[in-house]
């Protein structure tokens, strides 16, 4: 059995073309207790999803271009008129109107900090982060909600100011792409792939 | 939503009251290899049927539309795992249909079958829920369990869900808990009295008979939570049969009134704007102004220590059942112990104690059977059947289950269904020879919360003896 020749995907004429294999069949095995009785199978399933961004794409594009995409609700009638919201969200949840794209990397930069945090040793299956992973859930100035991120150096603490990191060399298109370092962290310290 | 309209906070007003006629449960365990889902919710519905001296066929004849809470159909691997259950039950051709809310889905299963007798539609439904998340391993179950978070924003880091509510528990633990030691041992202190509790119930998977020493030294999951901190992972079944008044008395001559409300909040913690805190019956506009002052870096509501969702269902619930101040008007709790600190964010959120005082619950001895300080009767007993942590959580089953144990002290029959040898033989588990009583003597009115994750969907049940229904004081 053989994963190779993965599936991959592209859109022409607005439709989804694939190429490769999306799935994977592997033979079922029998389950028996100690005795050798029967009492179940395995059921193997290795099957790759097509996802679509949509209206977040910006956001997702540019990590790998080191910028940290938020909204606004820009509609002057909304009851939250102005207010910011990261993670991106693309209709205000009030007004319902498209919002407008706001870059939100110099902000971040210059006045992000810790609001909580957690630190674990436990992981789920796909976890590709090093082991203990370390949330930190980011406030900004002037922003209406908190972003969930990994910090990537240092231990965290409340209150403590972090900047945004990118991975823009080899860039994986996922929240993965965007991470968090101390203030004051010099370049020669960031992880493989990723730049202030 | 940061505030509300005059609509949106109406008390709901059902077309007719709706009662709590029987209810049953499985076994509930780690694994249960040798069963089919199947065969455990046909477990929990014999219990049921039995409960009230009737044969599965006499109690059948009377559903006239069933409700299927079944948080992950990744676990089974089936799609429309609800039609194969509804077959096996024998219920078919009755119009069914699937809940899932997260760890709100047995509460969220009651609500659909209370608004169906509610609304005449039937005069009696059945709420069944199940899960097993035993057929995958713990790994890619924390992975089935973490795409409950939002897929592109959170699951991809670390694929532990664990991790995203630990990051709440670690803002309460250092706002309100002020990272007290004192505070850390009462934490302990609710996992070794659910775990204690759970050595007198036969359905319970994790009896235990520990110290909060133990609690303290088990592994650190995610700081300051430890391993007895937190919930099981469970396989089982639970379903309650809801009834209008006249079949209610029909089937059985003791049913009790149920009230089910149901409130929500964002999915990802990330996107909770700061708002007023709305207020329950029995706080006062005032009550909050030096939050921020009192617990520094508190004044964010509901920020990440405050759960909305419940506040909203207890509001709703409160408001149905006519409860001004939950502590006083209520016998009995069943609560959503996830975890012990997610365990005091509830008792706030729902107004057993104030923002900022849920510690004082425990601390006083109120939420124990017997008040270890006194002696006497707690106040307001919480999660005698062992809770999440000793208990159970096969997730579709959990909210139901709940109900349930409130239910049997409300009807004066707990001992009896957790005292009977032949179940413990049945469940091939030892009754323990300090087996005790937990009846709650007199108790008329209870409350179960139903609650998923990080608390986007919660769900309140009130249920209450009809000799002693409140008129509500506001
Ligand atoms: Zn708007």
């Amino acid at each position: 059995m053989t994963t190779q020749n993965r599936g991959t995907v592209k859109v022409e004429n607005g439709r989804y073309r694939v190429t490769g294999n999306f799935h994977y069949a592997y033979p079922n095995d029998p389950i028996r207790d100690e005795s050798g009785k029967l009492l179940g199978i395995t059921n193997p399933a290795d099957m790759t999803h097509i996802h679509a961004y949509g209206g977040e794409a910006p956001f997702f594009e540019n990590l790998s271009n080191a910028k940290l995409l938020g909204t606004k609700c820009a509609n002057p009638k909304c009851e939250t008129y102005g207010s910011i919201y990261i993670p991106y969200r693309i209709h205000c949840p009030d007004c319902l109107m498209r919002n407008e794209e706001v870059d939100l990397t110099e902000l971040a930069r210059k006045g992000a900090s810790v609001h909580t945090f957690m630190i674990t040793e436990r992981t789920g299956a796909f976890n590709t982060l090093e082991k203990p992973i370390r949330f930190v859930n980011v406030e900004f100035e002037g922003v209406s909600t908190i972003l969930m991120g990994y910090l990537s150096i240092g231990e965290p603490e409340i209150g403590m100011k972090v900047v945004p990191i990118f991975q823009t060399k080899n860039p994986t298109f996922t929240i993965m792409d965007l991470s968090w370092v101390p203030a004051g962290t010099s370049v020669e310290d960031l992880p493989e792939g990723f730049a202030f | 939503m940061i505030k509300f309209s005059k609509q949106q906070l109406k008390i709901p007003q059902m077309s007719k009251p709706v009662y709590l006629v029987t209810g049953g449960m499985s076994k509930f365990d780690r694994a249960i290899p040798e069963k089919r889902t199947e065969e455990l919710v046909i477990d929990a519905f014999l219990e049921a049927a039995e409960f009230i001296k009737k044969s599965p066929e006499e109690l059948k004849e009377y559903i006239h539309s069933c409700y299927y809470g079944h948080f992950a159909d990744h676990f089974g691997d089936q799609l429309l795992g609800e039609a194969v259950i509804h077959d096996r039950l024998g219920l078919d051709p009755l119009g069914n249909v699937g809940i899932k809310t997260g760890g709100a889905t047995g509460g969220s299963t009651i609500w659909e079958a209370y608004k169906a007798v509610a609304s005449g539609y039937s005069d009696t439904a059945l709420a069944m829920g199940w899960e097993r998340m035993d057929e995958v391993p713990t790994d890619e179950g924390n992975h089935y369990i973490a795409s409950a978070a939002d897929k592109d924003w959170e699951t991809p880091m670390g694929h532990i869900y664990t991790g995203y509510y630990a990051v709440m528990a670690q803002k309460y633990w250092q706002v309100f808990g002020k990272e007290e030691e004192s505070f850390r041992r009462t934490l302990a202190e609710i996992a070794v009295k659910n775990k204690g509790y759970a050595r007198m119930n036969p359905h319970a998977q994790s009896p235990m008979k520990i110290t909060v020493e133990d609690v303290l030294n088990s592994p650190i999951v995610a700081d300051p939570l430890r391993a007895l901190d937190c919930c099981l992972m469970s396989v089982g079944a639970s379903c309650v049969i809801l009834a209008d008044e006249k079949t209610a008395y029909e089937l059985t001559d003791n049913p009790l009134l149920l009230y089910t409300s149901a409130g929500s909040h964002t999915l990802r913690v990330a996107d909770r704007r700061d708002m007023d805190i709305p207020l329950l019956p029995n706080e006062s506009p005032d009550q909050y102004k030096d939050l921020g002052v009192r617990f520094p870096g508190g004044d964010r509501y509901p920020g990440f220590t405050g759960f909305l969702a419940a506040r909203m269902a207890a509001y709703y619930a409160y408001g149905m059942a006519g409860i001004v101040d939950p502590t006083e008007d209520l016998d009995l709790v069943e609560l959503h112990d996830a975890f012990t600190i997610s365990d005091i964010q509830s008792y706030e959120d729902i107004g057993i104690r104030p923002y900022g005082e849920g510690r004082t619950y425990v601390e006083s001895g109120d939420c124990y059977h017997t008040n270890p300080f006194t002696g006497q009767p707690g106040k307001l007993p919480a999660n005698l059947s062992g809770g999440l942590i000793g208990c159970m959580h096969a997730v579709g089953a959990t909210g139901i289950m709940q109900v349930i144990e409130v239910a049997q002290h409300i009807w004066g029959r707990w001992s009896e269904m957790h005292a009977d040898e032949a179940k413990w033989k049945r469940f091939n588990r030892v009754k323990p020879d300090d087996w005790t009583d937990l009846q709650v003597k007199g108790a008329k009115r209870g409350l179960a919360i139903s609650h998923a994750g990080v608390g986007s969907h919660v769900t309140a049940t009130v249920l209450v003896h009809p000799d002693h229904q409140l008129k509500g004081r506001g």
